[in-house]
């Protein structure tokens, strides 16, 4: 059994509120946090090794030490609860169960940074959320755990929370700060930095839910005992969403270094491939890092078992491995077509461009049309190639990442599965009927009796 | 594209604009804008989408330019810029959700209305339409009814038409 620091307590009745929370041990690392200083509380953070669970994986401690702090000029804190990646759904599951776990983070990490005033902004589709917040946030300022003077310290923090209006790429941090003040979603070029020049062109941070709340395990136990825990450069716990063909999907704290195969198959996670099936790819880290066969997925090229971790599921490059990600594990069975996969997160990346680079722009659409028409059997086998070639010249052309997430699910769908395209191409009426099946892509894994 | 036929007479309630006060409240003097977004799911709450008529009353609330308003109102997917159906019915078709069945919820969806996506039924009181990741995805087929966007979770056929009863009745 993991440990666990976040969902600890998920199954207590009542611990959306704050008084479940608060007897369940809340708010002490608040209270623990003020009677540091801030840059001792930055410390701490530095220790814990931890890093960004958004997706980037940047230390976050060190991305806090990069804030400006000129004298006279505010400081924000936003934190990015835009979770729009698809099979990412770990921050909505955090909001609606423990959204006091999110209020206690923001405070802690708001007074390491001398923030009095701090953003959580939402995705917009998450309208129950935000009132969920709104209302925890209510709770806690009736405590006197924000507002004025919290706990007669001296220390000030207003926390509010913005709703989005339903764009992926608000995900990116310098649009979801365009979008904090009240424009398109467009993404800034860097440099400056947010660290530099953020919200209202003031020194901010933009952190990930979940990076904000595991400050609090940070704090109560002490970075040391946090960087304990996990492989590596790996430290802590992790939020996996778990989706796709799974006898039990959701969401899972792990300690980074499991096995990836005890985390699909045992009991106290995923429970194994549904209805008896058998695993054919995944998704590891979230729509945008590449797809793995099964094989793949298991073990690294050099027989070890493959373990999710940062450095994990990236052993092999893009070649043979994948990204953690934001830690969206998609799942898939032998009935799947990954041509039509790759197709629908073409499709999605084609909807969420923000339309500010060309390359992006139109290779978004083009992918996606050209994946279409593979999918529906009227592809020609240059299509292959054609695909290839616009994935590079998107990746790594464009002033936000989204270009290169668009390109990477479709580069890494034909390096691993470029029978499965080339049969779509040959078999132009059969594939409309029928799936290319398993092939080689898995290893041989014993079917699993169901239990659900 | 935004057109200027299909006009209301937008009375903004008193309620709405405590609301926008509150909101405004939110930022830092000077940088009222931010209170944009916020500020048009209120409105879209209200009348159900977005008229030129009440994008512009938000525009002169906030004393910025119109464009300002259309241009965000026009990136967003969630701001609707005509008339929609009482109950917008909003399908996740991303990925995740199509590995366990959501092109198969939206076929029945479409069969069940009798409209196509983006349609609205005679009755006024359905529209529906594809969207992308809703963050749900273990919990999927998702579909999600603004303007509280309360989640239905875990569909197939039997659960849609169930809801799609409910929604009539209520």
């Amino acid at each position: 059994m993991g440990r666990k620091l976040l969902l600890e307590h998920i199954n207590v009745p009542g611990i959306n509120t704050f008084d479940v929370y608060r007897q369940k041990g809340g708010y002490r690392a608040v209270e623990k946090a003020l009677k540091m200083t801030p840059d001792e509380v930055v410390e701490e953070v530095k220790k814990s090794g931890l890093r960004g669970r958004g997706g980037a994986g940047f230390p976050t401690g060190m991305k806090w030490s990069f804030l400006a702090k000129p004298e006279g000029v505010p400081r924000y804190l936003v934190c990015n609860a835009d979770e729009s990646e698809p099979g990412t759904f770990k921050d909505r599951f955090l909001m609606t169960y423990i959204p006091h776990a999110l209020i206690e983070g923001m405070i802690v990490s708001s007074f390491a940074l001398g923030a009095n005033t701090s953003y959580i902004y939402v995705r917009g589709e998450m309208m129950p959320q935000v009132r969920i917040l709104e209302r925890a946030i209510a709770e806690a300022k009736n405590a006197g755990y924000l507002g004025k003077n919290i706990l007669g310290t001296g220390y000030d923090l207003e926390l509010y929370v913005q709703p989005g209006g339903g764009a992926y790429i608000c995900g990116e941090e310098t649009a979801l700060l365009e979008s904090l003040e009240g424009k398109r979603g467009n993404p800034r070029i860097k440099p400056p930095f947010p660290a530099i020049a953020g919200l209202y062109g003031c020194p901010t941070v933009v952190n990930n839910v979940e990076s904000i709340a595991a400050t609090v395990p940070i704090l109560n136990d002490g970075g040391d005992e946090y960087a304990k825990i996990g492989v590596g450069r790996s430290t802590g716990t992790k939020l996996i969403s778990a989706s796709g063909n799974l006898v039990r999907p959701g969401v899972y704290e792990i300690e980074l270094g499991l096995p990836v195969e005890e985390f699909i198959y045992s009991d106290e996670y995923c429970g194994g491939i549904a209805n008896g099936k058998r695993l054919k790819a995944t998704v590891a880290g979230g729509s945008s890092v590449p797809v793995l066969p099964a094989n793949l997925t298991l073990k690294q090229v050099n027989g070890e078992p493959r373990v999710m971790s940062y450095e994990g599921l990236s052993e092999g490059g893009f070649v043979t491995g994948t990204m953690m990600g934001s830690g969206g594990f998609i799942a898939f069975d032998e009935d799947q077509c990954m041509v039509r996969n790759t197709w629908n997160f073409a499709r999605f990346y084609s909807h969420e461009s923000c339309g500010q680079c060309s390359p992006c722009r139109e290779g978004t659409g083009w992918m996606e049309k050209i994946l279409r028409k593979i999918e529906y059997g009227q592809g020609k086998m240059s299509d292959i190639d054609l695909l290839v070639d616009v994935a590079r010249k998107i990746e790594g052309n464009t002033i936000c990442p989204l270009g290169d997430a668009a390109a990477w699910p479709v580069a890494s769908a034909i390096r691993h599965f470029r029978d499965e395209f080339e049969w779509h191409v040959k078999e132009p009426v059969k594939c409309l009927e029928s799936n290319y099946g398993l092939a080689n892509y898995a290893v041989p894994i014993e079917k699993t009796e169901v239990t659900t | 594209m935004l057109k200027v036929e299909e006009q209301q007479p937008e009375v903004f309630p008193e309620t709405l604009i405590t609301k926008f006060d509150e909101i405004v409240s939110r930022y830092p003097a000077g940088k009222q804008k931010s209170a944009l977004l916020p500020m048009l799911h209120e409105v879209q709450a209200v009348f159900g989408w977005l008229s030129v008529p009440s994008m512009d009353k938000v525009a002169a609330y906030l004393d910025i330019k119109p464009i300002e308003v259309y241009e965000v109102a026009s990136f967003y997917t969630m701001y609707f810029l005509k008339p929609q159906g009482k109950y917008v019915l909003e399908v996740c078709r991303t990925g995740p959700c199509c590995l366990v069945g959501a092109e198969r919820v939206m076929g029945h969806i479409e069969k069940t209305l009798g409209v196509k996506e983006n349609e609205v039924t005679p009755d006024g009181l359905f529209s529906w339409r594809g969207v992308e990741c809703l963050a749900a995805c273990g919990f999927g087929p998702v579909l999600q009814i603004g303007p509280e966007y309360t989640f239905f979770e875990n569909l197939n056929e039997e659960k849609v038409d169930q809801l799609i009863q409910d929604l009539r009745n209520r």
